[in-house]
């Protein structure tokens, strides 16, 4: 991938540019459609966010639902597929019975919703906070920098789940205490990518004519400077959001993140994990939703960076 | 030039060693609710508590307490463990060796299989080994560990059960195994107690090693067995990552002039690849493996608890349900310190490969 050269737009050719001008989106779409690994994730993502979207119409049964009383299904009951041979007289659930006698299915669907407004929430949450600390400091530089680059560092000192188990714990288990501390742990790698542009920018020509034409500092931050960072904040943004999910999964795995009876993949993966003996569904389901939505996001940042990766032009 | 850079990035490590005793003393300060009971119990009468908090010094002013707090982690006192009664050091001193013996495997199994994938993967670059190495580590990455691990023991420990690679699914050694340390082997006169002592304990819990030393065969193949499934399960994600790395870092070399100049010299592929290109791709690599470190401690909690090995992990997340915070406190200093340690090691190893960093 790195060494590839696409002759076309090797030569610069200022007449084909002025007749034509093609957008920077434009080229990263066309460049991010011709990987293959991108185009899977972007597909698993379309997917997912259809899922998440409709869950209360095509999951089959309501996910918090004891089905006790209502069908003849059994506690942990393996999965029953009517096109796999299953007696038609049963009734159909594709992914077998959870331990308190609910559709794993119907569950498994309404996760997706979760899983996903975590990953954006947190993501959202810690770009936010950790663009305005970056672009301070690099703007500012001297002590503010110094200050907000330290705690950062600090930060960056704690392994990230550690880190985030241990703010929950002080929180108070609870999925939205969970999202607080993933969003918090993962707040420094946003603030050094922004750094990082802003000081890149901060002393070019544009900038200072900005501030010789009378513009406020509001002004050259957030509309001069900062759409500089906004490609590598974007890649970042991508992949964090597949971070996000699995270090929540990981906390709720754990009982810190959502409570029963939410249908998060993470609990109730957790809730199950002593049956995955004698009712490894339960346990493979949810695992295998979470691994395919983190590498959805892998693939598509993957994708972004190299496309938006000006050294491959 | 070499030891100035050493200094140099020691120095710089005490800003962020004060930050961490800072965070996790706010931490602990911020648990909602009566700081004696939390500590010692529900139970704890009045009269108990006045003493408690005279003692710990929880009347004077805050930036007092931080004082005593960090006089208190230098002479190596984390506080006492409300769920064992015990030093929370002796505690870690006990599980430590669980967790050290688990991540140091988990990191070998990930670089001796990662780099040498990534590496067949750059070089056969968009052959099916390299689509399979790809997908495998695009894979890998995404992994949660936790899922991994039981599925791993579902496969080996339950569908293989009856075959010759059956593998334990939970502890640390078989029941009835003799553990004898070595310097009860060797007859050692060790003091009591004591640095000498702590560190003796310290290798003597380490299964492989202890076993290794007292020539104690059937315990090591014992070890091995239990330890497989948990370091594969935590050594999966690192070696995903150093694939990635060593791949793209590989491929970013093998295209620079000086190896088409070493090739056209008449230098063997394997030369070229081993002797100079690797050599230059090590830097990014190493990165990887520093961040790495992180993901594997972190990742040793979820491990830990799966595969039921009381090491550092199982214990923390036993004590946060069960709200020891002595031990939550404690144990994420010294996780915190041990991570910076190492990144510590990372950056001096970056100097020493790459002498230009050392002129920065």
């Amino acid at each position: 991938m790195m060494n590839q050269t696409p002759p076309t737009i090797a030569k610069l050719d200022a007449d084909a540019i002025s007749l034509e001008s093609v957008s920077l989106w434009n080229i990263t779409w066309r460049r991010l459609f011709k990987r293959k690994s991108s185009l899977v994730g972007l597909g698993i993502i379309i997917a997912l966010v259809f899922i998440a979207l409709t869950a209360q119409w095509i999951a089959p049964y309501d996910p918090l639902q004891v089905l006790i009383g209502i069908e003849d299904v059994k506690m942990r009951q393996a999965p029953c597929i009517h096109l796999l041979g299953c007696p038609q007289d049963q009734p159909q659930h594709i992914m077998g019975i959870d331990g308190n006698v609910r559709d794993q299915f119907s569950r498994l669907l309404f996760g997706t919703r979760l899983s996903l407004i975590v990953g954006f929430s947190t993501v959202t949450f810690a770009i936010v906070i950790g663009t305005v600390l970056g672009a301070l400091g690099g703007y500012f530089g001297g002590w503010i920098d110094n200050i907000i680059m330290r705690v950062m560092d600090v930060l960056l000192a704690f392994p990230s789940l550690l880190l985030a188990i241990a703010i929950v714990t002080v929180l108070g288990p609870g999925l939205i205490n969970a999202l607080l501390a993933i969003g918090i742990v993962s707040i420094p790698s946003y603030a050094r990518v922004v750094r990082a542009s802003v000081l890149s920018v901060r002393e070019m020509d544009y900038v200072s004519a900005t501030r010789a034409l009378g513009g406020g500092t509001f002004q050259i931050l957030f509309m001069r400077i900062m759409p500089n960072a906004l490609t590598p904040l974007i890649v970042q943004g991508t992949l964090g959001i597949g971070t996000a999910i699995l270090d929540a999964a990981a906390l709720s795995f754990l009982g810190l993140g959502a409570q029963p009876p939410t249908p998060e993949w993470g609990a109730m993966l957790g809730s199950e994990r002593n049956q995955v003996f004698t009712a490894p569904h339960l346990v493979f389901f949810p695992g295998f939703a979470i691994m395919l939505t983190v590498l959805a996001f892998n693939l598509l940042g993957d994708g972004l960076r190299d496309a938006l990766d000006p050294r491959l032009k | 030039m070499m030891l100035q850079y050493i200094l140099r990035r020691l120095l710089s490590a005490i800003p962020v060693l004060f930050g961490i005793l800072l965070v996790t003393f706010a931490l602990a300060r911020m648990i909602p609710g009566d700081p004696c009971r939390a500590m010692l119990g529900e139970k704890a009468t009045q009269a108990t508590c006045d003493r408690f908090i005279r003692e710990k010094g929880l009347d004077k002013p805050i930036h007092e307490q931080f004082f005593i707090y960090m006089k208190d982690i230098a002479r190596g006192d984390f506080g006492t463990s409300l769920r064992f009664s015990q030093p929370v050091t002796r505690i870690l001193g006990e599980r430590l060796p669980t967790t050290v013996e688990l991540s140091f495997s988990a990191l070998l199994i990930s670089m001796t299989v990662g780099i040498p994938l990534g590496i067949i993967s750059a070089v056969r670059h968009n052959s099916w080994v390299d689509v399979l190495t790809m997908v495998w580590a695009n894979i890998g990455v995404s992994m949660p560990v936790f899922w991994l691990g039981l599925m791993l023991a579902f496969v080996f420990s339950l569908l293989l059960k009856d075959t010759f690679l059956w593998l334990p699914p939970s502890g640390r050694v078989s029941a009835g195994m003799d553990t004898t340390a070595f310097y009860v082997a060797w007859n050692l006169n060790l003091p009591e107690s004591g640095f000498l002592r702590a560190i003796a304990e310290f290798i003597g819990r380490l299964n492989i090693l202890n076993s290794l030393l007292t020539g104690n065969w059937e315990l090591l193949r014992d070890s091995v067995r239990h330890l497989i499934l948990p370091a594969v399960a935590l050594g999966t994600i690192p070696m995903a990552l150093i694939a990635r790395m060593t791949r793209s870092s590989m491929l970013d070399v093998l295209g620079q002039d000086y190896v088409r100049t070493a090739r056209a010299k008449g230098v063997r592929m394997n030369q070229v690849i081993l002797k100079h290109a690797f050599r230059n791709a090590l830097l990014p690599i190493i990165t990887v493996l520093g961040l790495s470190l992180g993901t594997l401690l972190g990742g040793a909690v979820l491990t830990e608890t799966i595969f039921g090995l009381s090491g550092v992990g199982r214990i923390l997340y036993e004590a946060i349900t069960a709200r020891d915070y002595a031990i939550v406190q404690g144990f994420t200093v010294v996780i915190a310190v041990f991570f910076v340690t190492l990144n510590l090691i990372v950056d001096i190893s970056y100097a020493y490969i790459d002498p230009r960093i050392r002129l920065n």
